[in-house]
């Protein structure tokens, strides 16, 4: 028996950073909201204060803040003719679970994708011809430009308050910022985060070699700062304590320091935590959505009646919803045809440790997005004509913080115990540090997610299945993105240093990054995307997805900046078009 | 010690209770008034509260309470060489690792309570991660004694009475994948090899009160400054330059023997000579 609940103008299902832009959005536009939420309630204060925050065991290695995948999971095969087991245990990628989602733990590098990224296909073919895209590459533009996106990424990053320097002011480059990115209407909110000495390090051996160093784009504030909505937050301390943690000082913009105390204060939010959607409703023609189920803390079955329904449960559980309740066709990688679960992608990742002897770093300090980024090899930014791959990655220096239960760097062929390992410890902990290259995944045929026919989660539901293997795009990409990685740690003058390549095969076990994309894609054409440029469902007219998952391909950054904005232009698009006329935006 | 003087007040925490109740799906179990003022409101501003005091906190008397007799020898064993007291200072047995692991396995770790562990169960491949049906509890209950067996039918001794010479010999053995006890399948050592090793690096480098890292010698052997203060213009002050103090733990701070900023980060002293160093708390001023 489900308890019928009385219909409210808009569900929220999942309140992490998109719940939260858009559970403000609708309050602020006068609707009553519902925001349903898995995990449990948590705030800055108490649940972030230090000392207690400050616990590598319990927040780096045990998860503390991450999916309990006791409860939910998905399974994972890198092909089609391998049986796809269970992620059992978090390694690969660390989706989030409370209130505030994964906003409450993630590093905060804040980017804008690429103008190229949104016309990814034909600028790729107007370049470089058709050869240049393989047949199993389900390479597609997004449907929206980055003209149109712009607005609602300054949206997003004053919300924010983020820290950078601007590169690209109205197409006038300025000086120390990113000359590669996509013009910008204003500067960024708050003045770049000061270097650490490593990111100095890199800043001056990249531009020796005639590369363009910055400071990169930063959710950690360099200084006290109120938003639009007159929220302030706190500046950034540089404790170290950031990826995997949560921000004792309010300086990590997250959903919980920002938008959702405007949705609270608005007296239109109804938050329900502890409360896991099972399923979206539909009418019988299939072409409204009327209702959401859940069990909420108490076990119970809830079926809350809505007009209008946001999907922001993240990339994963999106997909997941999605098939459970038969929205959309279901893609067919035989055939390619269909579309909720195709182009499911991810991040290419190629990394370079340096050592050295004589000099001393701190690395224990730091802030999570605190870093030296250069974009020479990111998108269409370097000429492509005589390589095997498309697209690139950024690379970059982080100074996220090294407490030595996350971070043992020893140089290549020392023992892993004893010691001899012992003493190169000692000497190389405080003596090293990392670079990498967060390159692109291009969209195969065979990645993709579905349903899985033998495992189920706690509420009888399948798992969503992951098949999911790198690329030859991925795999060329990073061999070329080694030998850059390699030239910076020469001309830095290491002592040592080691190359960490992409293996063969993508594998789940190690952490690479919680950058999961695709599964319900964006276009401008329904036969090939799940959502409209405005994340409408191109099947029911008042269900609106948002997150990575919108991706049809991911660039070489981290996804944040670009899921910030097009949720904001989705509750613009709600908010003026959508309430006035409900019905196909597209 | 600088007295934290601001204490949680009761409509303080009134409201976190009435919002966590409401959030939990309570609501119906509150007043009228109560459900008027149960509506989650977070801060809109930076309330920057030190937590008050607690009052007593026991000094825990340490005594394994999972392991068995002969499974705390063995692990007292391993981890001694995995991490050996040496020139640089003690090693992981001084340093409680082994209880560490006990108790990491008397609890929630121990029993995987947030691993999928449900069937069916399938060798996969490499890329497909952990897929035993034994929780940690149970690999280190099955391979302590295998191992230990091994060694007294080829060596005539247990593991923690084998030379250490014979111990790393065993133990790289371990490590390598050379080491068949017959009928265990491989996956049983390696697993156990990796889930031993990453306990004996998290015990020796986390905060002691989880039961290692005695004394922070874990920390002190590599100058790690343990619960962090606000570096915050103290970074650039050390470009190039070690920044080396007196490391603080949890247990410091909430039992008072460590200072803390008003914002709660510790006050490091100068490893040398004990002087506080400056801080730079001006981040949490937010008159404008
Ligand atoms: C360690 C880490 C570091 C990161 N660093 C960066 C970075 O530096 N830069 C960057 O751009 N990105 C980073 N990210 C990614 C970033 O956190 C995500 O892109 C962002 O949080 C996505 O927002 P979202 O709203 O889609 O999902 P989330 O913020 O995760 O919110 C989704 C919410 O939905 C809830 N939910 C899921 N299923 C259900 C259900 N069935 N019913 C009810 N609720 C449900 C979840 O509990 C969660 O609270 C990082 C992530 C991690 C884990």
């Amino acid at each position: 028996m489900s308890t019928k609940l009385e219909k409210v103008d808009a569900v929220v299902i999942g309140v992490g950073w998109t719940g939260g832009i858009l559970a403000k959005e609708l309050t602020q536009a006068g609707l009553k909201v519902v925001g349903l939420e898995r995990g449990r309630y948590r705030q800055t204060d108490p649940d972030f204060q230090p000392p207690h925050i400050h616990d590598e065991l319990r927040y780096h290695v045990r998860y503390d803040l991450m999916q309990n995948l006791s409860r939910e999971t998905l399974s994972f095969r890198n092909h089609q003719e391998q049986t796809a087991l269970p992620y059992r245990v978090l390694g690969s990628f660390l989706p989030g679970e409370g209130l505030g989602g994964a906003g409450v733990h993630w590093n905060g590098v804040c980017w804008r994708f690429l103008p190229y990224d949104f016309e990814i296909r034909s600028q790729t073919l107007a370049r470089y011809g058709e050869r240049k895209i393989p047949d199993d590459m389900s390479l597609q533009d997004w449907g929206l430009t980055y003209d149109e996106l712009e607005p609602y990424f300054d949206q997003f990053e004053y919300t924010c308050g983020i820290s950078g320097q601007a590169g690209n002011l109205q197409g006038e480059t300025v000086a120390e910022g990113n000359p590669f990115e996509g013009p910008r209407q204003r500067p960024y909110p708050t003045p770049p985060l000061t270097p650490s000495y490593a990111n100095l390090r890199f800043r001056q051996a990249t531009a020796s070699l005639g590369y363009h160093p910055f400071m990169q784009p930063a959710a950690n504030l360099s200084e006290v700062y109120t938003n639009p909505d007159g929220i302030t937050q706190g500046a950034c301390v540089y404790c170290g304590y950031c990826q995997r943690f949560g921000c004792e000082s309010y300086a990590k913009p997250s959903a919980l320091t920002t938008v959702l105390p405007v949705a609270m204060a608005s007296g239109l939010f109804d938050l329900r935590t502890h409360c896991n959607v099972i399923r979206i409703n539909v009418n019988s023609s299939g072409n409204k959505a009327v209702s959401v189920t859940y069990i909420d803390a108490q076990g119970q079955e809830c079926t809350q009646a809505a007009d209008i329904i946001c999907l922001n449960s993240y990339v994963l559980n999106n997909c997941k919803l999605m098939l459970v309740s038969g929205i959309g066709k279901p893609y067919q990688p035989a055939s390619g045809t269909g579309v909720v679960g195709k182009n499911y992608c991810y991040q290419a990742s190629t990394g370079a440790t340096v050592y050295f002897e004589d000099e001393i770093f701190n690395t224990f300090m730091g802030a999570g997005a605190l870093g030296v980024s250069l974009d020479d090899f990111n998108g269409d930014n370097f000429d492509h004509s005589n390589l095997d791959f498309i697209h690139g990655g950024n690379i970059a220096n982080y100074s996220t913080g090294a407490g030595p239960v996350r971070s043992r760097p020893v140089p290549p062929n020392t023992p892993k115990w004893g010691s001899a390992w012992k003493q190169n410890l000692a000497h190389y902990y405080n003596r090293s540090w990392s670079f990498s290259t967060q390159g692109s995944v291009m969209p195969y045929r065979s990645n993709y997610l579905d349903l899985d026919p033998t495992y189920k989660d706690v509420y009888g539901l399948p798992l969503l299945r992951m098949t999911f293997d790198w690329g030859p795009n991925e795999l060329a990409m990073t061999e070329f993105m080694a030998q850059i990685l390699e030239g910076i740690a020469k001309e830095l003058g290491a002592d040592k240093y080691s190359i960490s390549k992409l293996t063969k095969h993508y594998s789940i076990v190690p952490y690479q990054s919680t950058h999961n994309t695709g599964g319900t894609i964006m276009g401008a054409d329904p036969n090939s995307s799940v959502v409209n440029p405005f994340l409408q469902s191109w099947d029911v007219d008042n269900l609106f997805i948002v997150g990575a998952g919108n991706f049809p391909h991911n660039s070489g950054y981290n996804p944040t900046g670009t899921v910030g904005a097009l949720a904001y232009r989705a509750a613009d698009a709600i908010v003026n078009n959508y309430l006035a006329q409900p019905g196909p935006l597209y | 010690m600088k007295e934290r003087a601001e204490k949680t007040s009761p409509s303080l925490s009134r409201r976190r209770f009435l919002q966590v109740a409401s959030a939990l799906g309570l609501a119906h179990l509150l007043t009228g008034s109560e459900q008027a003022q149960n509506t989650p409101n977070l801060p809109q501003n930076p309330q920057f509260k030190a937590p008050g005091q607690t009052r007593h906190l026991p000094r825990v008397q340490a005594a394994y309470t999972f392991f068995t007799l002969p499974e705390a020898r063995f692990v007292e064993a391993a981890v001694s060489r995995l991490i050996p007291a040496d020139d640089l200072g003690p090693g992981a047995l001084e340093t409680g690792v082994a209880y560490f692991i006990d108790q990491q396995l008397q609890g929630k770790f121990g029993l995987a309570a947030t691993w999928y562990m449900q069937g069916p169960w399938q060798q996969g491949t490499p890329e497909q991660g952990y897929q035993h049906p034994f929780n940690p509890q149970e690999l280190y209950r099955l391979c302590i004694p295998a191992i230990d067996m091994h060694a007294e039918e080829s060596k005539g001794q247990v593991f923690a009475d084998l030379s250490v010479s014979a111990q790393d010999d065993l133990l790289a053995a371990l490590e390598g994948e050379k080491l068949e006890i017959s009928p265990l399948p491989q996956f049983f050592l390696s697993t156990f090899w990796q889930i031993l090793y990453d306990n004996t690096m998290q015990g020796f480098f986390a905060d002691p009160v989880y039961g290692g890292n005695d004394q922070k010698a874990g920390w002190r052997l590599v100058g790690f400054p343990g619960v962090a203060a606000a570096y915050r213009g103290v970074m650039e002050a050390y470009y190039g330059r070690p920044y080396q103090v007196e490391p603080v733990s949890l247990a410091d701070l909430q039992a008072g023997a460590a200072l803390a900023d008003e914002s709660g980060h510790a006050i490091h002293r100068d490893l040398a000579t004990g002087e506080i160093l400056s801080v730079h708390p001006e981040s949490f001023k937010h008159e404008h």
